[in-house]
């Protein structure tokens, strides 16, 4: 049906599917939340207002894009996705060594639960305050996955079909989890899917600044791997380096 | 709600502005300066990848030295 470059479209398909699934499942950690305290007709109708909203920005911003001459594109959306990248990396990085805490869906989930618990409930129509609660974060998490679509779709020249089918399939998947099993989804290694987002997004963001200032990268396409497999080698010796300089800290 | 949507915005390119600020400076460098010192091919790529490398392998071990 769709005839794919997969040197770009493999990689895309699961760039946009982890970096996908990581927001969506901090969204759906609070959208359980509003559920459970304030009742489902109002986390439900904000979850998917915001998803329409969000779906209207890729239909109208993705295509437009693609109007604007690809070098210029290549450069500014690389330079974004690099900043997205390598910010992503640099907290996976000290999250595994240890400097900075993992990220708790639990204890986020215990703390909206609360929260929202000390608002009085509306006992007719839509509940404004889960309908808003579910909107934002929705909204606050896919704005996330929408510029990862668009800017994977628009730097690659033709691959917004291939970063959103691994969006979506990410979607499809924490909308699965979340009927299944009510709570947070905790058990995902949330700090490895960063981690293998964050080197994806800064091996394209590199690639995709190299081709638009023309500076040629050995292997053509292909040096999409070495580029993944050089940000992989020295994420793992900063992860060492950052655990070391952690233990020789005062205590 | 919007403050918070543009704050989220910014913040999904920059939570320490000193490690974006040099990503930025490099990038200039690399991509505007160093066509001109008329490299041969795959130098400037190889020398763009290796300045990202580093800064991204100096700015965590910094923040790491300076505590949690």
């Amino acid at each position: 049906m769709f005839a794919f470059d997969w040197a770009h479209a493999g990689p895309t398909i699961l760039a946009g599917f982890l970096a996908s699934l990581v927001e969506f499942v901090e969204a759906l950690t609070v959208v359980l939340a509003v559920g459970a305290v304030r009742g489902w007709k109002g986390a439900i109708g904000g979850t998917l207002a915001a998803l329409a909203v969000l779906l209207l920005i890729v239909l109208i911003l993705g295509p437009a894009l693609t109007r604007i001459p690809l070098d210029a594109v290549q450069l500014g959306v690389g330079t974004l996705l690099l900043l997205f990248g390598l910010r992503w990396l640099r907290k996976a990085i000290l999250r595994a060594a240890g400097v900075i805490p993992l990220h708790d869906e639990e204890a986020l989930f215990k703390k909206e639960v609360e929260t929202l618990g000390r608002f009085a409930r509306a006992t007719q129509g839509f509940d404004r305050i889960a309908v808003a609660t579910a909107f934002k974060i929705t909204m606050v998490e896919g704005i996330e996955v929408v510029f990862i679509v668009i800017a994977l779709g628009a730097a690659g020249g033709g691959l917004l079909i291939p970063a959103s089918l691994g969006a979506a399939a990410a979607l499809i998947l924490v909308i699965a989890a979340g009927l299944v099993v009510h709570k947070p989804v905790s058990t995902i290694p949330e700090n490895t899917l960063k981690f293998t987002v964050g080197l994806l997004l800064s091996a394209f963001g590199t690639f995709w600044i190299g081709e638009g200032a023309s500076l040629d990268w050995p292997g053509e396409d292909w040096s999409l791997l070495g580029l993944f497999a050089l940000y992989l080698a020295t994420a793992l010796i900063a992860v060492r380096l950052c655990r070391a300089a952690q233990k020789a800290l005062p205590a | 709600m919007i403050k918070t949507i543009l704050a989220e915005l910014l913040g999904l390119f920059v939570d320490d502005a000193a490690f974006a600020l040099t990503i930025l400076a490099w990038l200039v460098i690399a991509t505007i300066g160093m066509p001109r010192l008329g490299l041969q091919t795959p130098a400037p790529a190889l020398i763009l990848l290796a300045g990202l490398l580093a800064i991204l392998l100096e700015s965590a071990l910094r923040r790491a030295r300076h505590g949690g």
